[in-house]
């Protein structure tokens, strides 16, 4: 542990710098001196991982030293930690992307509300200090564990749940400026994979045309130094909002027929899925479709797809895919399929409230397509599952539905 | 109709008038004995008690003696029955000036005698009725005579009579008179009384009477001896040899095996009340007549002068102007004896119309902020003490004083609804409470403003002591038992006006409480994080963890200290001897923890989290008190405010 001590102790706060591939804001006016040391080390990108952990460690004792510093010198210690919140969050409307505002909060000791996420954030840094060193990584629930203990001569745990501890990684992520992934940890898998394409997963060929009725599982870390593309022959990726709808594209083989990539997200998709939609609309000008409920939690899902969650808007810029497409179900489809009353699904108050929010957002806002669409559906009163198309023909919606859509390009943008 | 069954001729006028005769005082006073609280066999003693003590307080402060009582109750028979009464000897001793040998008689023996019915003056005692009621309940029940001993000359033997009372005549005789030597030093007077009744404990018992009498005089020291105690060692002279006080350093109401010692907390006499005369507003017409009659002036201008107050001469030629007809003028120079009934009251009328100044308020002696909060802290064990008295002011021409204090917190129940003890002309009121304008007045301040719970048309609850005290030449009882105060409405405003001015202490006290118990948890957060966060910290710098640890605590320890001089800052809040006193004289707080103030010594390792240490708060008051507690320790009784 006392190899930290030899980096050069500079007489300074939290050191937080963006990567180079955020567009984090610099840290508070009153600390504008910026310690030379970490600033050379976060603007050296190094792609060897032994270097990008050196840098992630040295961020993580700049943090601590800046608290010790402060303490030796008599000052209370706090730190700076972004805005996390809808407040701090702006909409790029050139980019098409969320992007994280310039405020920062200072989380200090001695402020009772504060007093407590403080000590855990520390704690976390300690365990990915550790992590660092071991070179091994874990799960978010894994560091809930590794953090958790009572704390001494009381009885109050470190953290309650592991909800507390997400945010506090979170936090992390952005006061040091260093992904998840530099920090060694990953999150749960979630979401599924089908189509033609073939990804080399750490160094593994995995043929996605040969994926049986399981589909290959999106690992949680997509990065370029674990995950990389071959033959790439898919033309476009159709995303689906949860695993019961795509064993039905992928049981019609519809990834074959029509030459695409069948991904899955269960739900809000996690971060690596959007990573994985994000490389492959980049970096092989896929288009991304996306076929959800029509209700104001599938337009949400579409809405993060497209530009970035709240949360996560520091890393909108890696993960936001802008031309992403909503294909459907839509509120007119009621008609236009034809469907029984049997489908629909009565809007209750938060369903309301949720949809007048989602269309009040600024980058919904001056679309008139989704006003429209919006509007459209809290006059007809319900809202309406993929699966409802199933009352038509088992397999409607991969042999009528999307074809058509595809064929008449009739999508939201 | 009675004629149809009986030829007998019925009473006439004549044989009627054989049987009409003079009904003695005490004839029908013993006929109806409840009129003076001797109604059932429970409130016998409380009532002999309570005259007794009554009567020796206000003779000592009369004679400026610091007055000594001891109450003694021994069982003579127990009670037969849980239901039937028992037999008790009641004997209260005092060291007050004594009663000269002609007028022992009298003053025990017959009823309505005394020196306090004639005047206008603060005092315990009104009518004059009360002890000789008392030894008349005795003779009545157990038929034996009252024992009285008293010595008026410091230097000469005491007198030592048994006295009966011949109810028929209202006229005492006197079975046994010697003179003995067989009582205390110094003058002094002891009355004994047989009689049959209840000993109880609890509300409405003698016990609480003394209670509440010790802390509205806590310049007396009272020793009670109840019956399950008498026979314990009933030795006046040791019993207050040792009384200790306790570790806040107040003297408070102790109770040992052979007895129950209020000490005295206050070693000042209160200042002799001045007796007055009557003013015009509070006289009746009848009243009126009566004074005209009886007066020895001859003009009306020194009538007015000699028997009322506040009516100059101007104010005589005003009213006269004003009741003056036609037919008849009257003037300042008008004989009093040339006046009819009918002219008597025209100048009655004119004088109740005219606009007089106030009684004068000089005559009243109220209890005082500092002994109010002296009595309340010997008697009732709390955190926060807080007292109020108003100006004088005046009903129906009767100047009067209201005074409030407050105990709240401590050891008091917090469940229930807040004791309201109430007194008048610092005598204890103890039955009929809601019929008083006192509790009334409790009951319609709003104390829900002042940080208490209080259900719709109640009392307040919460650990809460209400002490209320009216202070009058002329206290308006409902019933002649003396049980409550009436309800006018002078009296009720300056009660609520009191108890605001009290209760906006106790909110900002509970309010600065509360701030004080988040302060302290904030200080706990602070202090349970801090060894986690020097070891990431020494994990992740390599700096030393004690360090870090020793460091961090400082600043928390800085932190919370500057919370504590905010709060000293915001108000009368008074933290320790130097400081804000002199603003708070109306306010005693107390710590409930006794806890040193200890630093964290040196060995301390960072996994002990130590528990917040507060700092001991005690007043000046109670220091001062600790002072004069060793000062004058060979005095038994120490006072609390020199």
């Amino acid at each position: 542990m006392a190899k930290k001590t030899t980096k050069k102790v500079v007489k300074k706060k939290v050191v937080k710098k963006p990567t180079t591939k955020k567009t984090t804001p610099t840290s508070k006016t009153t600390k504008k001196k910026t310690s030379k040391k970490s600033t050379t080390s976060a603007r050296t990108k190094s792609h060897s991982r032994a270097e990008r952990d050196k840098n992630t460690s040295a961020k993580l004792s700049n943090l601590a030293e800046g608290i010790v510093n402060s303490v030796f010198a008599g000052r209370e210690p706090e730190m700076d930690v972004p805005v996390r919140a809808a407040s701090n969050t702006n909409w790029n409307a050139k980019k098409g992307i969320l992007e994280m505002g310039d405020s920062v909060g200072t989380r200090q000791l001695f402020n009772l509300g504060q007093a407590r996420k403080f000590m855990q954030t520390l704690l976390h840094s300690k365990s990915v200090d550790e992590l660092l060193d071991a070179d091994k990584t874990l799960s978010l629930r894994g560091m809930f564990y590794k953090s958790l203990h009572t704390i001494e001569g009381t009885k109050e745990k470190t953290f309650d749940d592991q909800t507390e501890s997400d945010g506090i990684l979170e936090d992390l992520e952005v006061s040091l400026g260093s992904l998840r992934e530099e920090l060694h940890i990953f999150a749960k898998k979630r979401g599924t994979m089908v189509g033609n394409i073939t990804v080399v997963d750490n160094g593994d060929e995995i043929n996605c045309r040969k994926m049986g009725s399981g589909g290959y599982a999106i690992p949680s870390i997509c990065e370029p130094d674990i995950i990389q593309f071959k033959n790439v022959d898919a033309k476009f990726i159709l995303h689906v909002e949860k695993d019961t709808v795509w064993q039905r594209f992928n049981e019609d083989r519809f990834w074959e027929k029509h030459n695409c990539i069948l991904t899955e997200g269960s739900g809000q998709p996690t971060r690596g899925v959007r990573r994985m939609l994000h490389r492959l609309n980049k970096e092989f000008k896929l288009p991304v479709y996306c076929l959800l409920d029509c209700d104001p939690w599938g337009h949400y899902i579409y809405s993060v797809i497209k530009q970035g969650s709240i949360s996560l808007a520091f890393e909108s810029s890696r993960l936001a895919i802008p031309d992403a497409k909503f294909m459907g179900i839509r509120s007119l489809d009621y008609d236009r399929c034809d469907l029984s009353d049997d489908v629909k699904i009565g809007l209750n108050d938060r369903d309301i409230t949720r949809a007048k929010q989602i269309a009040s957002y600024p980058w919904f806002e001056k679309n008139k397509q989704w006003q429209k669409e919006i509007k459209k559906m809290l006059s007809n009163g319900f809202k309406m599952e993929v699966e409802s198309l199933i009352t038509k023909d088992i397999s409607y919606v991969t042999e009528e539905y999307v074809p058509a859509r595809l064929k008449a390009k009739d999508w939201l943008g | 109709m009675a004629k149809a069954k009986s030829s007998r001729a019925r009473a006439n006028a004549e044989t009627m008038a054989t049987k009409q005769r003079d009904i003695s005082v005490s004839e029908f006073f013993a006929k109806n004995r409840h009129l003076l609280g001797f109604d059932n066999p429970r409130k016998a003693l409380l009532t002999t008690v309570k005259e007794a003590v009554d009567n020796a307080l206000d003779a000592c402060e009369e004679a400026s003696i610091l007055p000594d009582i001891e109450v003694k109750i021994e069982e003579v028979t127990p009670p037969p029955s849980v239901s039937k009464p028992g037999r008790y000897r009641v004997t209260i001793t005092d060291n007050g000036p004594g009663i000269v040998r002609k007028q022992v008689e009298n003053i025990f023996g017959r009823l309505l005698y005394g020196s306090k019915f004639h005047r206008l003056k603060m005092s315990r005692g009104q009518q004059g009725i009360g002890i000789s009621a008392a030894g008349m309940y005795g003779l009545m029940t157990t038929g034996k005579p009252m024992v009285i001993t008293t010595r008026p000359h410091k230097n000469k033997p005491a007198h030592h009579l048994e006295l009966a009372m011949d109810t028929t005549k209202n006229k005492p005789e006197v079975t046994v008179d010697e003179e003995t030597q067989d009582f205390p030093e110094g003058t002094g007077t002891r009355v004994s009384i047989e009689m049959e009744a209840k000993f109880f404990r609890g509300k409405g018992s003698v016990e609480t009477y003394l209670e509440q009498t010790a802390i509205s005089n806590p310049h007396c020291s009272i020793t009670f001896i109840p019956p399950d105690k008498a026979n314990e060692n009933p030795d006046l002279a040791e019993s207050e040899q040792n009384l200790t006080a306790d570790e806040q350093g107040i003297v408070r109401t102790q109770e040992f095996s052979d007895r129950i010692v209020y000490p005295r907390t206050v070693d000042e006499l209160p200042p002799e009340t001045e007796e007055i005369k009557p003013h015009p507003y509070g006289v009746e017409l009848g009243t009126f007549l009566t004074k005209l009659k009886q007066t020895n002036e001859k003009q009306l201008t020194g009538f007015f002068k000699n028997e009322f107050c506040r009516v100059p001469p101007s104010i005589v030629s005003a009213v006269t102007k004003e009741a003056s007809t036609k037919s008849k003028s009257f003037s300042g120079g008008t004989w009093v004896s040339s006046l009819d009934s009918h002219d008597a009251e025209k100048i009655y009328k004119a004088l109740q119309e005219s606009k007089l100044r106030a009684p004068p308020t000089d005559c009243l002696s109220p209890i005082g902020v500092k002994t109010m909060l002296a009595g309340l802290l010997k008697g009732v064990k709390a955190e926060f003490y807080t007292a109020s008295t108003r100006k004088p002011s005046v009903y129906r021409g009767n100047p009067f004083q209201i005074e409030a204090a407050i105990a709240f917190g401590g050891d008091l129940p917090g469940d229930q609804q807040a004791r309201v003890i109430r007194y008048a002309n610092r005598v204890p009121l103890l039955y009929q409470q809601s019929a008083c304008s006192a509790y009334k007045s409790v009951v319609e301040t709003s104390w829900k403003n002042y940080g208490m719970q209080q259900p719709r048309g109640g009392a307040p609850v919460g650990p809460l002591v209400v002490m209320i005290h009216m202070a009058s030449v002329w206290v308006p009882f409902t019933s002649e038992s003396k049980e409550a105060i009436a309800d006018y409405d002078e009296i009720r405003k300056e009660m609520q006006l009191a108890l605001q001015e009290c209760g906006r202490k106790l909110g900002q006290y509970i309010r600065r409480r509360q701030r004080m118990k988040r302060d302290a948890q904030k200080r706990d957060v602070f202090e349970r994080y801090i060894g986690e966060i020097s070891k990431c910290c020494n994990h992740l710098t390599g700096a030393d963890t004690q360090k870090i640890y020793d460091a961090l605590l400082e600043q928390a320890k800085a932190r919370t200290e500057i919370a504590d001089a905010q709060l000293d800052d915001e108000g009368n809040f008074v933290k320790d001897d130097h400081g804000r006193l002199a603003k708070a004289d109306d306010v005693i707080i107390l710590d409930s923890t006794t806890a040193d103030d200890a630093t964290p010594d040196g060995d301390a390792t960072i996994s002990e989290t130590k528990p917040v240490t507060k700092k001991k708060r005690v007043t000046k008051k109670t220091s001062k008190k600790k002072r004069t507690t060793k000062k004058t320790s060979k005095k038994t009784a120490t006072g609390l405010f020199n």
